[in-house]
């Protein structure tokens, strides 16, 4: 998509501003300002998304810095309920650590795992599906046969064996820093069979259609004719596959941390707080478990609502 | 255009482009395993067995036929959508068939183009018009100034009577007619001098085909263009052809001069087609009434493949297969019947 993108500024023989106007003025902008539930959820995801970044900066406090808790002000309640401090917005959980600051710094995790290992499994699952269903024959076999072995085992036995070998291979502290990208390949790798079967399906409806046959004809390349005229055209159900994906991902890897595989503890994830949280929920302390769980549905909710929205806006059929 | 560049005589007086014995067949059997557990043999589809023609430098070739007979299959054969079972294509001379490498290929395949049946599946519903009228040009990396490539565009656009700020609009902003006209702008944007054009007018309401016929044989005279045109719509043929050949079951059962063959039809098939066609005049003439279908191309009938339904057949038409031979009118027919003179000429 960003090939068509880059093709049609390209033919407006328009320069950067003029591609950037173009962006402004076209369909996809304005079905977005025509639609107001799109736009609270891109205001919500962008929240989201800059709390996790900027963390650091928005947070009352570090919650894994030991030298700025205050044990004194473990297990508070929120801010307006009684008993509350105004500095603690959300409460603090039984370490004294600040719900709010918790997370944020557990949604950067999450976030980071989940995006990371939803672009990992789109790449890999998108370029395998292409080549599958264009190639066809043998190596569509071959590419399908291994998805199939792949669907048979669950993805947390997957990521349980890639996060064995690490651990085996590395020693403890490089393990640790490691420890998120050994999250992001597993559940990557777990879930490109998803988009690959999606893709390959859709690449074999499109390959018979004429526009490829004229391409052919014309004498490009079959990369060239996968990449520039069937993707665009299959890429649709990939993004609500990975929209949905992305929740999973980042429940997977809450599952995960839980299991003790995942991130050190030192660093957990809105997943692991939610787990933590959940300890305290029948000794009345709600708010441990409650506010990270909303944070990660309003997440996962305005998400899934973008791509929505997006696979609308990009199927020029139904503008 | 073409005109202009290429010198009379020499090695390029030949034909343009010349098929010879071209067959395909597809193999429809079931997968291997189903095959051994069932006992059955291989399936071979022969939806193109032995067909060949040459069209000269600027003429226009048309093949008709019922579904199914295999003009399309042809069509893509000689277009390189399809390997042919046996047989090859030439163009210029040059035997297309044997090229295998793309960089052997890229110079012919700028030179021939085709034109699609279905104008709402030919342009990639996602390209803005003018990145895919602009398409072949860039593949073949024809111009490498976007401003003259833009220029190039705009006067494509004209030339099949749309304005160049429909360029920047999508495929399904526009009705099958422009559409297909938007399929001619891009076959034609790499200058080539031969094109495939697969039932363009097919998915078109009448008026708007005979827009785009007359289309094509204006773009045929300024451009000196050949056509491979492919049809089931004998008044179509009729109209853009110089000449036509006539297919039944994967074969050219009779291939003849456009005037030639409607004056006088050799081949019961053409015969037959051709007293199918509506006649406003009501002139009452004699018709042959179309009988029976087409036979199931798995299972073809022995001998001539039209003897199930031909009126003239006879013993020999059931045993032997007939080969194209020269009829009276200077057409080539595959008939054991015009071959002996057994059809009585027609009355009124």
């Amino acid at each position: 998509m960003a090939d068509a993108t880059e093709m049609s500024a390209r033919s407006a023989g328009g320069t950067a501003p003029a591609a950037l106007q173009r962006a402004f003025d076209s369909d996809i902008f304005y079905s977005f300002r025509n639609s107001p539930i799109t736009m609270l959820a891109a205001v919500v995801t962008l929240l989201g998304f800059v709390g996790a970044i900027f963390a650091p900066w928005l947070a009352t406090q570090n919650p894994f810095d030991l030298r700025t808790l205050n044990l004194m002000d473990a297990s508070l309640p929120p801010a307006w309920v009684e008993g509350g401090e105004a500095k603690y917005l959300f409460g603090t959980d039984n370490q004294g650590r600040d719900v709010f600051s918790t997370i944020l710094y557990g949604s950067r995790i999450s976030l980071l795992v989940g995006v990371g290992s939803v672009l990992l499994a789109l790449v890999l699952g998108v370029g395998l599906g292409l080549l599958s269903g264009y190639a066809g024959g043998s190596i569509d076999a071959f590419i399908m046969r291994v998805a199939d072995v792949q669907l048979s085992f669950p993805a947390i036995l997957i990521a349980l064996l890639i996060d064995g070998i690490t651990r085996a291979i590395l020693p403890r502290e490089a393990h640790d820093a490691a420890a998120v990208y050994v999250l992001i390949l597993s559940i990557g790798a777990s879930g490109w069979v998803q988009y690959a079967r999606t893709v390959r399906g859709s690449t074999m409806v499109e390959k018979n259609k004429e526009y490829v046959q004229a391409a052919r004809v014309i004498g490009r390349h079959p990369f060239a004719i996968m990449l520039r005229h069937v993707l665009p055209n299959v890429m649709g159900p990939v993004l609500v596959i990975a929209t949905i994906h992305l929740a999973v991902a980042i429940i997977t890897e809450a599952t995960l941390s839980f299991l003790g595989v995942g991130v050190p503890p030192t660093q957990p994830s809105l997943g692991t707080l939610i787990r933590i949280g959940n300890n305290f929920l029948f000794s009345g302390e709600w708010w441990i478990t409650v506010f990270p769980g909303a944070a990660l549905v309003i997440m996962v909710l305005a998400v899934n609502l973008l791509g929505d929205w997006l696979r609308d806006a990009l199927n020029p059929k139904l503008r | 255009m073409a005109d202009g560049s290429t010198p009379p005589g020499g090695p390029k007086s030949g034909p343009l482009l010349s098929v010879r014995n071209i067959a395909r067949y597809f193999d429809v059997s079931k997968p291997w395993l189903a095959r051994v557990i069932e006992g059955q043999p291989r399936l071979l589809l022969k939806a193109v067995d032995g067909v060949s023609f040459d069209i000269p430098r600027g003429q226009t070739l048309s093949l008709v036929g019922e579904s199914g007979c295999g003009k399309s299959t042809v069509a893509r054969l000689v277009v390189g959508l399809y390997r042919p079972t046996r047989g090859q294509v030439e163009f210029e001379g040059v035997n297309v068939t044997a090229l295998r490498r793309r960089s052997e290929l890229a110079p012919i395949r700028r030179r021939f183009q085709m034109i699609f049946q279905d104008p709402y599946a030919s342009l990639n519903p996602r390209w803005r018009v003018r990145d895919i009228i602009a398409e072949p040009i860039r593949a073949h990396g024809l111009m490498k100034d976007s401003g003259a490539l833009n220029r190039r565009v705009d006067e494509l656009l004209r030339l099949v009577r749309l304005a160049p700020a429909d360029g920047e609009k999508y495929p399904h902003e526009f009705s099958g007619g422009q559409r297909q006209r938007i399929s001619i702008a891009r076959a034609l944007s790499s200058n080539p001098e031969f094109l495939v054009c697969d039932e363009p007018t097919s998915a078109l309401d009448v008026s708007v085909q005979a827009q785009i016929l007359n289309l094509m044989k204006d773009l045929q005279r300024e451009l000196g263009l050949t056509y491979l045109f492919i049809s089931h719509n004998l008044a179509v043929v009729f109209h853009i052809s110089d000449r036509v050949g006539v297919m039944y079951l994967g074969r050219i059962v009779e291939l003849a001069e456009s005037k030639a063959l409607f004056a006088a039809p050799q081949h019961p098939y053409t015969r037959m087609l051709l007293d199918a066609i509506p006649d406003l005049e009501m002139s009452g003439r004699g018709r042959t009434p179309v009988a029976g279908e087409v036979p199931n191309p798995l299972n073809p009938p022995t001998g001539c493949a039209f003897h199930p339904r031909c009126p003239w057949a006879n013993e020999r038409c059931r045993r032997e297969e007939p080969v194209a031979k020269p009829a009276p009118n200077g057409a080539l027919a595959a008939c054991h019947a015009v071959e002996e003179r057994r059809i009585p000429e027609k009355t009124g």
